[in-house]
């Protein structure tokens, strides 16, 4: 019997939850591009070179921008230092954050963790109830009811997005639920995804992250100045603006519950600066459908799977061309979607239809 | 009494570093062989999301799960960390006469 939908509920604990698991889309098998076993081994082999080398350019870019940030406080001057140091820290953490939580970026675990943990706290993310959020969202890539990274939910909420660029929005609701955490507590939906045996270190991080900010906000007021704030809380929202912009790229406007991430996936190419500092995720349907692969050897997967996959998109602008239209006309039609064309080299989408 | 043992590949069906999945009735299994050609088995889905470990890599003695990235020593089965937090069972197995076995045991053991 065909389901017939009106206003869809993106929250975990709701209609479209019972929906998702009734369809056979949680926890679902996805469509995979053939690959041979020995080249993806190829492909998924752990390296510390690239990802060392990367983080030693970040680390120097923070520190470089925020000393000249300092040193120029109260000039003009000031402004494309932090503007600088607000993108590195606001916005390229998250891709760091990303990789990290993957454990693909580098070969060895405990710096694949400590930046994990770096980064969760430069993108004002809790580290672990995050780190299963994240998980969730490969498990149930943009399936309504399952997902809970699902970035422009429909019909889009303009001013939510708008507010987004500036994480208006995303800042007061994960204070929020931090301060939840430090207390001890759950909200439902996070209790549908993280374990019992993990909860203890989400509370303990809440409390690590509040300290902090508290040890920020107080070093503030005794010296009557927000230079401290530009350093540490404010550039997650003066920061966060070229994040949203590379982000938005990954889902908007594609097909929801769907099991074919060539279909709710999108790769875009993009210049080397960009690659950096998103960390190559911008070969983005090739990372959801093969996760073991690190960040540096995305690229060589993308040049595999091509004949299999849709058209990449040449660039943010011919992302956006494509974004803005869509999410506008979502907003008066929310069934709308992009519909990506394969080419006649790919494999066929598997039988199920978005609804 | 029955013989344990199943026959499952010969030693040369898995590469070096990698694993095969061996399904067994209604059961599914991961057989490895090390860089020094020693062979493991293990339950063959991860405990977190059940998805088939056969499909995943190996990096000494590591299976990281192909799909949330939930990593198991293979050796011992032991989870090695968030998403992986349930430790993999472990069976016995051994090479004869260029032949892996697995001994499944019983359901439940």
């Amino acid at each position: 019997m065909p389901v017939e939908i009106t206003q869809r509920d993106y929250s975990l604990i709701g209609r479209d939850t019972r929906l998702a698991e009734e369809r056979g889309l949680a926890n679902a098998e996805w469509y995979s591009c053939k690959i041979s076993r020995q080249h993806l081994k190829e492909l998924m082999q752990r390296r510390d070179g690239p990802a060392i080398r990367d983080t030693l350019i970040w680390a120097a870019l923070l520190i470089i921008s925020g000393t000249l940030g300092y040193l120029t406080w109260g000039t003009w001057w000031t402004v494309p230092c932090f503007i600088v140091y607000g993108v590195v820290y606001g916005s390229s953490s998250d891709s760091r954050w990303h990789e990290a939580g993957h454990r693909t970026a580098f070969k060895t675990v405990w710096m694949d963790d400590a930046l994990y943990e770096i980064a969760s706290f430069m993108v004002f993310r809790e580290s672990v109830p995050w780190r299963w959020s994240h998980t969730r969202h490969h498990t149930d890539t943009i399936i309504v009811g399952r997902d809970p990274e699902i970035a422009v939910p429909r019909p889009p909420d303009l001013l939510a997005l708008a507010l987004s660029f500036f994480s208006l929005q995303r800042v007061p609701k994960e204070f929020g639920k931090m301060v939840r955490h430090c207390f001890g507590r759950l909200a439902p939906a996070e209790e549908t995804y993280i374990p019992h045996e993990e909860r203890h270190k989400v509370y303990r991080n809440a409390r690590i992250y509040i300290l902090i900010y508290a040890a920020a906000i107080t070093w503030a007021i005794v010296i009557h100045s927000i230079l401290p704030l530009m350093y540490i809380g404010l550039p997650v929202i003066y920061g966060a603006w070229l994040m949203i912009i590379f982000g938005l790229t990954q889902h908007a406007g594609l097909a929801e519950d769907v099991l074919d991430h060539r279909l709710n996936c999108r790769t875009v190419y993009m210049n080397p600066i960009f690659r950096f500092l998103y960390w190559e995720m911008n070969y983005h349907v090739e990372h959801h459908m093969f996760p073991m692969v690190p960040y540096h050897a995305l690229g060589k997967l993308h040049q595999e799977l091509k004949a299999d996959m849709p058209k990449p998109y040449n660039g943010l602008w011919e992302a956006y061309r494509e974004i803005i239209p869509t999410t506008l006309r979502q907003v008066k039609e929310p069934t709308y979607f992009v519909r990506r064309q394969l080419p006649a080299t790919a494999q066929p989408v598997a039988a199920l239809e978005p609804a | 009494m029955t013989d344990p043992w199943i026959e499952v590949c010969a030693t040369g069906d898995i590469e070096k570093e990698d694993l095969i999945r061996f399904d067994l009735d209604a059961r599914t299994f991961a057989i490895y062989r090390t860089a020094d050609d020693r062979y493991y088995a293990t339950d063959g889905l991860c405990t977190h999301a059940e998805v088939h470990l056969a499909g995943g890599f190996v990096m000494d003695h590591i299976i990281e799960c192909p799909k949330h990235n939930g990593r198991f020593d293979f050796t011992t089965g032991r989870a090695q960390g968030a998403p992986a937090c349930v430790d993999l069972r472990t069976y016995p197995v051994k090479v004869e006469a260029g032949k892996v076995f697995l001994n499944p045991g019983l359901p439940g053991d």
